[in-house]
């Protein structure tokens, strides 16, 4: 279910801890010891949060290699901008509109329509 | 005529779950508060292109409350809210739900920032209960594009399995 999967990456990145991992991981790919240095959490706790990102498809681990890097699925976020910039588009375009409104209204408009003022 | 020299900006902040949008405006801020708080006008720019807005009610005054009507041929959606407060020429804050989804609400903010010179710089923030509920609120504004996302999302998640 599609939804179900943009849900699963947003909530992904709802933790602090998984959002740093991903950071660090835009910068090359690391293995599970070197992801549970920095943080006084258990090597088990820092595989949970890698579980969780797996599932979401952000980050994907190697197969063959024996240290079995983890390694960040770039593309993930590549889409997540372009959301963004799509709602962007979205109420740019609405605010286009808005544009020619006003151009369109007198300059000593009442801020409130007047029937809506006083009660 | 549009000089605006600023396009739409959007935030999505990673620490609580809003989203934040500024646009600048070549008008005063009583204009543009007018053409939020009068039907008539914002009928004529807040639905998405394509989509009829009907008005069923609208009494903008802090207080009062909204519902309108989205449609295109035999699909419609509709939006209601309350006005929390509601201060001319500066500040809307109101309530609003998608009747798709009665049990979320979002609380929307819209400040007019005078910036002189018949220029207005607003200010948009919409803050839900959950990080998914603002993703939803972003992705459901996507109109066309979103299933279009949706479908390279599954592709790329189905590669990766």
């Amino acid at each position: 279910m599609t939804t179900d999967a943009l849900s699963r990456v947003f909530s992904a990145l709802s933790d602090p801890i998984r959002r740093d991992m991903v950071a660090r991981l835009a910068d090359g790919d690391a293995t599970v010891n070197e992801l549970a240095e920095p943080y006084d959490v258990t090597v088990q706790a820092v595989s949970k949060h890698l579980r969780v990102l797996e599932e979401a498809g952000l980050v994907s681990r190697s197969r063959q290699a024996q240290r079995r890097p983890v390694h960040l699925e770039a593309g993930v976020f590549d889409l997540m901008s372009t959301w963004i910039e799509r709602y962007r588009r979205h109420a740019e375009e609405r605010y286009r509109r808005l544009d020619d409104v006003l151009a369109a209204l007198p300059d000593d408009v009442e801020p409130v329509p007047p029937t809506r003022q006083g009660a | 005529m549009s000089t605006t020299t600023h396009e739409t900006e959007i935030v999505a902040d990673p620490r609580v779950p809003l989203v934040r949008i500024t646009r600048e405006f070549d008008a005063p801020p009583a204009k543009v508060f007018r053409a939020h708080t009068d039907p008539e006008l914002l009928a004529q720019w807040l639905g998405p292109r394509g989509l009829e807005m009907r008005v069923d009610y609208f009494d903008c005054r802090t207080g009062g409350s909204y519902r309108y009507i989205h449609t295109r041929d035999d699909m419609e959606a509709a939006f209601h809210g309350c006005f929390h407060e509601v201060r001319p020429s500066e500040m809307i804050v109101q309530t609003f739900t998608y009747e798709g989804v009665p049990d979320e609400v979002a609380l929307e903010r819209v400040v007019f920032e005078d910036l002189g010179n018949g220029r207005t710089r607003l200010i948009a923030t919409s803050l839900v209960d959950s990080f998914e509920g603002r993703d939803a609120f972003v992705a459901s504004g996507m109109d066309v594009g979103v299933r279009e996302g949706y479908e390279r999302l599954d592709e790329l998640l189905a590669r990766q399995k």
